[in-house]
């Protein structure tokens, strides 16, 4: 276990791309000056886009990103695993200098010192913390709660980078401290600073938070415990996820002790907040007793497709077959749900309505429509009422087809609005007031958003062009359509995959508007490839490792892309990039309709007809796949085009969660 | 507001011509008993079970209504709140919703034949209309086997001499939209189809062994648009649903008539959802793609001016309506029969209910499928096979009574043989009466005298 910590890290490069560097593009000494006077969105069109080079235009936040430059640049990385904490813990620095402006630090004398303080700071706290984690195990485990509990935030922020983000939320309140102390310490030693900083670290918390680490250890050992177990019976190479949490805690054998001896008074009495505290983990749906349980709740009851692939047996399984007549049969039992949204939700399970931003606006209008007939109860407060009503539609919608991320972004939003709206409002001018956020959403999230892409974009396209496109992404398509109109000559390859075609729907449109396309299939991906300058691609979702989240068959599009050098351009609304980490598509996946690839159209029977029911027989249609951040040249986004590695910027600077607020 | 935005209306009839030996003015369609029960409760079951609990009752005649709505108010007083409506004899469907039309406010209507016995989810209907955002939608199911399916002796001749009602309906190979419908006398024509349709579609199923049901859901402006447009149509079957198919790709009823109609807030909403969509259909074209295949082969999205849907019921579900003799003793089988969960009783382990306070002499044999009501007396030796027998009748001994239906009150003497007849309310049958599909609706008199043996085939009233 221990020995094969480093070289994973090593070996990972996803991990250590989080910033603003790439690998070609960026330029190593950036200047605070030359990045900070750029306006957002209407500036990056000015700037000379040169079409070869593919030179990302970054909207960089407003100053740390000489912070983060000086951060990546000069600071000798010791060891291979303090890079990766590094790097993940920058961003932190970086989000949390607000706050330092609010202490009244002046901005432009420290940071240099203070972020080398911080830096090393860091290292020192985190390869010291190694360090005991190494020699003093029982200390650690034992004598020093305090140590502990401070020990588990640095560690919790490697398990949020490489896990999700789920895990951030509680991080901050760690990090934060030791930014807050770092102004105090600067002129003292380093061998002091340590001292310091766990003094600091330690009493603040204790009022709630070192208390908080100390469960979180206490779970973290628990795991490793567990981990450990099975471990010796043979490492997993499908789990490899969970050994990735495990991996940083290096107090792998104490553990056990830790939960033996202070682990049980702990935590019976802190069992309900433990409960609470517990990261909302995601449906797993290969555990039954859940799945029992949500079945309880379900509207119709869901029939069990029959023959599960045993890697995506945790994912809501497909049913549309049954579903659709069931939910139809029950159209006038469903009380609470809006006429609107049921339509809604139909359409979504029915096929009708496809694709991110369209099934985000319909459900944005369905939910604005239910808002609108809405009248809060006698004895409720709205903002709750309303909230919980919302939650209701929304698992109608996801009973009818799983959530896209798109969706699930709009729905927070839309949550936390109604949630921030003031108590005193009266009803008919909250109820206004979220109707007119929902407009102002699709309006600047989405359309007005996909306007700016289509003007990016089009300064990626020159005369002569060949451009590739897979699929059918409504982005790709105005894309292209603008670009005819604008008088550009290009040539288009759109290529497509079984079951669904919808790159015929694209292909219908755009040669009916005179544009001149090339149509195949993704098998002869590789033959069409050569004469391929841009490759432009929708995405379901961008997520924060810039992992591209997108129609089964982009990544290989992707790749193939890469390996005949032609870049690879992503075209998604910021308002679909999602915090969570993902690195294969098989952690989450939505399944679709297994009989849908079975068909072939020139045979009126299956070739497998007859053998459905044989046990050996799985089926498996994925709906999605994540392509690599590796194999995308540059995303464009309404807020310029950037890097993959760019992605938790834009998510951390542009949050539509506080965009408005 | 309504559920889901829908209202019902049940269009429970009058005396129809149809069924004219059974129904009278003391006993309107309604009413009639389908395993002692008045074949509209089956329908205002249905609609309890799907949570439809306002409902409209549109009913021919005065006397009528006021028995149907005497009956209703008795029996759904505490579940359903029930308005009946009476309309001129006479006026037909058409006629009768022109009447109660201004009454609606709902964003559909979702209009039901009193006359249906069915397990077919009326929700179904309304959530398919609702997904396509159709004008119409309607309920077909597989048209029934009529006739007595296993007493193989009353066979063809009558069946033959009578024209057997086909329907002819034609269907988009995804069998979501009605093309076509030709019902009764129209099919011995030829078939006319509108070119213009074909072109649209490229390809129409055919089909002759589906039946409307008489389930629709309609749009409520589009409804009421052409009720008032419109004065001369009679029938929804037969005018209605014909000239909404027929306008689907011309814009009679248009798109636009129907915004322009929608009221007050309603309107603001649908037009703000209009504008939102269609701006970013302007951009964003792709995101909204149509899944109909007409407007796919017709290369014109918007030629289509309004859908005809159609919600074909299962296979396995049941589904008949009530509206002709056959129909009625088909229907009295198949409730106490296949379709014995509509019925709504709980059969005993011999597959049939009777009641406790029916007495049964020695020797009697009550087969499956048969129902007993309350305080029937039958003799000695005594068989009844798949028959419904009504409230205090009283059976003498060596009697058989085989498919057939005796409602309440009667008096059969001994030795009696009724075979698929159909035998009204307080008849006396005298000793030795042989009966075979017949209907015996007497009212006036009591008593029937020895009728000769054998054939006695359609005998009416005495």
């Amino acid at each position: 276990m221990e020995p094969r910590r480093p070289p994973r890290t090593v070996s990972d490069p996803k991990v250590r791309q989080v910033g603003f560097v790439t690998p070609a593009a960026a330029p190593p000494a950036r200047t605070v000056s030359d990045t900070a006077a750029m306006p957002a969105a209407g500036a990056s069109q000015e700037l000379p886009l040169s079409g070869s080079s593919l030179s990302p235009v970054m909207i960089p936040p407003p100053r740390h990103d000489g912070l983060s430059a000086r951060v990546t640049a000069p600071v000798p990385v010791p060891i291979a695993a303090t890079a990766l904490r590094l790097d993940n813990l920058q961003i932190r620095v970086g989000s949390y200098n607000q706050s330092e402006v609010l202490l009244g630090t002046p901005p432009m004398t420290s940071p240099s010192s203070r972020v080398e303080d911080a830096v090393s700071e860091f290292s020192d706290d985190v390869s010291a913390s190694s360090l005991y984690g190494r020699t003093e195990p029982d200390k650690v485990g034992t004598a020093f709660p305090g140590r502990s509990g401070d020990l588990m935030p640095a560690k919790s922020v490697v398990a949020g980078g490489s896990i999700g983000g789920s895990h951030t939320p509680e991080n901050p309140p760690t990090t934060s401290l030791v930014v807050k102390t770092l102004p105090g310490i600067t002129e003292k030693k380093r061998g002091m600073l340590e001292k310091q900083h766990d003094e600091a670290a330690a009493p603040k918390p204790l009022k709630e938070k070192t208390t908080k680490a100390e469960r979180r250890a206490l779970q973290e050992a628990q795991r490793a415990a567990k981990s450990a177990a099975k471990e010796g019976g043979g490492a997993d190479p499908t789990n490899t996820k969970k050994d990735k949490v495990v991996k940083p805690t290096p107090q792998k054998k104490d553990v056990p002790e830790v939960a033996a001896s202070s682990g049980k008074k702990v935590d019976r009495p802190l069992e309900k907040e433990r409960k609470k505290e517990v990261l909302p983990l995601r449906m797993q749906f290969d555990d039954k007793h859940k799945v029992e349980k949500v079945k309880q709740r379900a509207i119709v009851n869901q029939r069990e497709a029959k023959s599960r692939v045993e890697f995506f047996q945790r994912l809501p399984q497909y049913v549309h077959g049954t579903q659709l007549q069931e939910l139809e049969a029950k159209f006038f039992q469903l009380d609470a749900v809006h006429p609107s949204v049921y339509k809604v939700g139909l359409h979504h399970l029915s096929g009708k309505i496809t694709g991110g931003n369209a099934r985000c606006i319909a459900m944005l209008l369905a939910f604005k429509e239910a808002i609108k007939d809405y009248s809060t109860p006698p004895e409720k407060a709205l903002v709750r009422d309303l909230n919980a009503k919302i939650s209701g539609f929304v698992s109608f919608l996801i009973e009818c087809r799983p959530l896209s991320i798109s969706m699930g972004n709009a729905i927070k939003f839309l949550k936390n609005r109604i949630a921030k709206l003031p108590l005193s409002m009266s009803e008919l001018d909250a109820k206004a007031s979220i109707q007119s956020d929902i407009d102002r959403f699709i309006n600047q999230k989405i359309i007005i958003a996909d306007k700016v892409i289509v003007r990016h974009a089009f300064a990626k396209i020159r005369d002569g062009d060949v451009l590739l496109t897979y699929g059918l992404s409504s982005v790709v398509e105005m894309i292209l359509v603008y670009a005819h109109e604008h008088k550009k000559k290009f040539r288009i390859v759109i290529v497509d995959s079984r079951p669904k075609h919808e790159g015929q729907i694209l292909l219908r449109r755009l040669v009916a508007k005179g544009l001149n396309c090339t149509y195949t299939h993704i098998n002869a991906i590789s033959y069409i490839m050569h004469e391929v300058t841009r490759v432009f691609l929708g995405a379901a979702s961008v997520l924060s490792n810039g992992t591209v989240y997108s129609r089964v068959g982009t990544a290989c599009v992707a790749m193939v892309a890469k390996a005949y050098r032609v870049p690879v351009l992503i075209c998604c609304e910021a308002y679909k990039f999602h915090e969570r980490v993902q690195l294969d598509s098989i952690c989450f996946n939505e399944l679709g309709d297994p009989d849908a690839i079975l068909k072939v159209p020139t045979h009126v029977e299956s070739y497998l007809y007859g053998c459905m029911d044989n046990d050996n027989l799985q089926l498996l249609n994925l709906n999605y796949d994540a392509t690599p951040s590796d194999y995308v040249s540059m995303i464009i986004t309404d807020y310029g085009m950037l890097p993959p590695t760019s992605v938790p910027v834009i998510m951390r600077e542009y949050d539509p969660q506080n965009l408005w607020i | 507001m309504t559920r889901m935005d829908f209202e019902v209306v049940v269009l429970a009839g009058g005396a129809s011509s149809n069924l004219s030996p059974l129904v009278s003015q003391e006993l309107p369609k309604a009413l009639l008993p389908v395993a002692n029960r008045p074949v509209l409760s089956y329908v205002l079951e249905l609609l309890e079970g799907s949570n439809l609990k306002d409902l409209i009752v549109v009913v021919e005649g005065e006397d009528a209504a006021q028995l149907v709505g005497g009956w209703i108010s008795g029996a759904y007083a505490d579940r359903l709140h029930v308005e009946v409506a009476a309309v001129p004899e006479g006026v037909g469907t058409a006629g009768a919703l022109r009447s109660i039309s201004s009454y609606l406010t709902a964003n559909d209507v979702l209009i039901v034949s009193g006359d249906l016995v069915t397990d077919v989810p009326p929700g179904a209907i309304a959530a398919t209309h609702r997904r396509h955002g159709a004008v119409v939608t309607t309920l077909l199911c597989s048209s029934p086997v009529s006739g007595p399916s296993d007493s193989g002796t009353s066979g063809g001749k009558e069946k033959a001499k009578k024209p057997v009602r086909h329907n002819i309906i034609g269907l988009d190979p995804t069998r979501q939209y009605l093309l076509h419908m030709a019902t009764g006398a129209e099919v011995e024509k030829d078939i006319r189809l509108q070119k213009r349709i074909l072109q649209a579609v490229g390809q129409m199923e055919i089909r002759a062994d589906l039946m409307d049901a008489h389930l629709y859901a309609f749009k409520r402006t589009v409804l009421q648009d052409i009720l008032d447009q419109k004065d001369k149509f009679q029938s929804i079957r037969q005018d209605i649903l014909p000239y909404l198919i027929r306008t689907q790709l011309s814009s009679e009823v248009s798109g636009n008539g129907l915004v322009s109609s929608e009221s007050g807030s309603n309107k603001s909403a649908v037009q703000d959802e209009l504008r939102w969509l269609s701006q970013h259909r302007e951009i964003a074209p792709s995101t909204f793609q149509d899944s109909q295949p007409l407007s796919l082969k017709s290369q014109r999205d918007d030629q289509r001016s309004h859908k005809c849907c159609v919600y074909i019921a299962n296979e396995s579900k049941y589904c008949a309506r009530l509206n002709s003799i056959q129909a009625f003793s088909d229907i009295n089988r198949d409730v106490i029969g296949e379709a014995s969960h509509l019925s709504g009783y709980s059969f005993s382990a011999q597959n049939n209910i009777i009641h406790p306070s029916a007495e049964l002499g020695s020797k009697t044999t009550v087969g499956p499928q048969c129902m007993l009501a309350e305080g029937s007396k039958l003799g000695d030796k005594c068989s009844v096979k798949r028959s419904v027998i009504g409230r205090h009748c009283r059976i003498g001994s060596n009697v058989k009574i085989v498919n057939s239906v005796v409602m309440n009150h009667v008096t059969i003497d001994d030795g009696c043989s009724i075979q698929g007849s159909v035998i009204c309310s307080n008849v006396q049958l005298q000793e030795r009466v042989v009966l075979k599909d017949c209907q015996v609706i007497c009212h006036f008199f009591s008593v029937l005298y020895n009728l000769p043996t054998s054939w006695y085939g359609r005998k009416k009233c005495l």
